[in-house]
């Protein structure tokens, strides 16, 4: 029993999922709705989908020890691009459109990645300035004009709550994105070569990683992420600001740590981002339906961050002890 | 550092010497007759051009030229070479949106000096830099607006929650207390049954609109006293199970609404009329100019579109009500 427990808690995929589920359950039953409604059932499904794209992006660059906080003003850009395209440019194709966006955000990305890789500088700082930096040639580029429903054609704006077998096509997509990252970085060369550069640098040159172009990369597939989650943005909230965006990262950081992605990089799995996000968003929707104030709503998000670091501290140490023990014994035998 | 600072040097320039060539373009409309300069925040923004229109319809028919001048961005320096440039030129009055209370204040003084009588409209300076302040609303005037159009919606009765801006956003919360005391003293049977915050943003406000259908299943209206939050609530209303079954009003844009006014979402929302706004002012500043009025509270001064306007207290012309927008004007509209 005692086994099963932690062998529970040291799967921080399933531990998440199922405060995941518990939430969703006790919320359902404060009220049915929460699942058992065409827009509940929706919403439960759609609204987590641009997080876990952004989450998924994060624990990339987090596995090989960077941080990108430049992704809420990436996503801000290429939302507000998504509009002006459609504005310039009526009857442009959708999925150019996706493209461009995507586009838009591998090139931001790709800027963050080149100067951490090239100039070693931490991550932290350099993205703490683009984030700045993209959000001021947005501000500029969108001063105070807004992209409103009624600029954008109706086919879009019903991708944002369109379903293929009552289950979302934003979902869908996100699932889709979740999938194809997870496998690059648990099955391939590259993806694994992630996890050692995170795990430890030097160690990672010294034996002749390509950790320049890994960690490049890694940076190219979070902005072309954020640059996909703004089209989500746009398909879905219909309106784009100057403030889209805003904060975002902060939630997507989060996200990928209360899914057992270490911040110091070298472990933790994509799922357990994408289900990180999810718990994020659900129990942000969920608090005010179970009656809990606006303002404990943050609180919450915070201990949750907490609790998640503080678990990973008390594995980490339970971990290290039951090794050391191990060797001895090995070394006595 | 140093970069930033020389970009910053480098597009102040180029900010100041299209001021210079716009004033250029002024000059000209100020030769014969009365000459008015009307000043918007900034160039370019549709809510302005739409001022623009009714002040030039209320130039035409008080035989007075009015000619637009303005800088691209909305920034306090940027409105001060045109200021200057009205006061040399002599202009009669000057009607302008103020991009900070204070800071164009000096200047204001100078053109007031060389004899140009000073309106405000929309946003106003600090009430001695300026003779007159058209004001598009009152706080009274919107409290009443909203709950009369809530009423209307949802039949007299029923659940109804406001989707505000921040919880310490002041306007938003003077309006709520005010509609708090016009509901219970007026509409015995709407209970208000929450106030949430989207604090202006479009995903926060789109979710808290979710939450509350969520939360409140009886619920009949939404009212949402910010532009930003009645947006983000009429695209999830739009998209919802709930559309047509929960009245949703509030303060918003006609170009922010129109989608949602159009598929039948949102009934009727309320804001100002720009359009009235930019002719009022004409018409005050010509009241002034003509010496018909001295800009003390009392004076009256009538408009042949809008009526009889009193200046109120502090030197305060009240546009009036809110005025509505709903399927058949909102395609008048483009701000």
């Amino acid at each position: 029993m005692k086994n099963a427990v932690s062998d529970l808690l040291r799967s921080r995929e399933l531990a998440v999922a199922l405060v995941l589920i518990a939430a969703v359950v006790l919320t359902a039953l404060k009220s049915e709705s929460f699942v058992f409604s065409a827009d509940g059932w929706r919403n439960l499904l759609v609204t987590p989908s641009m997080l876990v794209i952004l989450a998924v992006g994060q624990a990339a660059v987090i596995v090989t020890r960077n941080v990108d906080l430049s992704v809420g003003s990436v996503l801000g850009l290429t939302a507000y691009m998504t509009g002006r395209i459609f504005i310039e440019a009526p009857g442009t194709p959708i999925i150019a459109v996706v493209l461009a966006a995507i586009g838009l955000g591998a090139v931001l990305g790709l800027v963050n990645g080149v100067i951490v890789a090239v100039a070693k500088v931490p991550a932290l700082v350099i993205t703490l300035g683009t984030l700045y930096i993209y959000r001021g040639v947005f501000l500029t580029w969108a001063g105070s004009d807004r992209i409103n429903a009624s600029d954008l054609p109706d086919d879009f704006l019903a991708l944002g709550n369109k379903q293929i077998a009552s289950i979302p096509v934003l979902s869908i997509v996100a699932l889709l994105v979740l999938i194809a990252v997870g496998y690059y970085l648990y099955s391939t060369r590259g993806g694994r070569e992630m996890y050692a550069i995170g795990s430890d640098p030097d160690a990672a040159r010294l034996y002749g990683l390509p950790v320049t172009r890994r960690v490049i990369g890694a940076f190219v597939l979070s902005g072309a992420l954020a640059g996909l989650a703004g089209v989500v943005y746009a398909a879905r909230y219909g309106t784009v600001s100057s403030g889209a965006g805003l904060g975002i990262e902060l939630e997507a950081v989060g996200a990928a740590v209360i899914g057992g992605v270490a911040i110091f990089g070298g472990s933790g799995t994509v799922w357990g981002a994408a289900i990180g996000a999810a718990l994020l968003v659900t129990i942000n929707r969920a608090l005010p339906v179970v009656g809990i104030s606006d303002f404990w709503q943050r609180a919450v998000v915070g201990g949750l961050i907490l609790a998640a670091i503080v678990l990973d501290r008390v594995l980490a140490l339970h971990r290290e002890r039951r090794l050391s023990i191990e060797r001895d014994t090995r070394s006595l035998a | 550092m140093r970069l930033n600072k020389k970009s910053i040097a480098v597009a102040a320039t180029v900010v100041v010497s299209l001021g210079l060539t716009a004033c250029g373009g002024a000059d000209d409309g100020g030769d014969d007759g009365t000459a008015f300069t009307f000043l918007p925040k900034n160039l370019g923004n549709p809510y302005f051009d739409t001022s623009e229109v009714g002040a030039q319809s209320a130039a035409e028919e008080l035989g007075v030229t009015v000619t637009q001048v303005g800088p691209d961005a909305a920034s306090p320096e940027a409105q001060v070479p045109f200021i200057n440039t009205a006061a040399q030129q002599g202009a009669d009055a000057l009607i302008i949106s103020a991009n900070d209370p204070s800071a164009i204040c000096g200047a204001l003084e100078e053109a007031s000096d060389a004899g140009t009588a000073i309106v405000t409209f929309d946003s106003d300076t600090d009430p001695e830099c300026r003779d007159l302040f058209v004001s598009q609303a009152d706080a009274a005037g919107i409290a009443k607006v909203q709950v009369e159009m809530i009423a209307e919606q949802i039949g007299g009765a029923g659940q109804i929650a406001i989707l505000s801006a921040s919880a310490n956003a002041t306007n938003q919360n003077a309006w709520i207390e005010l509609m708090q005391t016009e509901l219970e003293a007026n509409y015995p049977d709407i209970e208000l049954v929450d106030t949430v915050y989207g604090d202006d943003d479009d995903q926060k406000s789109f979710d808290q609109t979710a939450a509350l259908l969520q939360s409140y299943p009886e619920l009949k209206g939404i009212v949402s006293p910010t532009t930003v939050g009645i947006a983000a609530a009429a695209r999830y209303l739009s998209t919802s199970a709930s559309k047509g079954e929960v009245a949703l009003t509030g303060l918003g844009t006609p170009n922010q609404m129109r989608e949602y006014v159009t598929d039948g979402t949102v009934t009727e929302f309320a804001l100002w009329n720009p359009d009235d706004l930019g002719y009022l002012a004409v018409h005050a500043a010509a009241a002034l100019a003509n010496g018909d009025i001295e800009g003390d509270e009392g004076d009256t001064f009538t408009t042949e579109r809008l009526g009889e306007y009193t200046v109120g207290p502090d030197g305060v012309v009240l546009l009036g009500e809110p005025f509505r927008f709903n399927a058949d004007n909102i395609g008048d509209f483009d701000f």
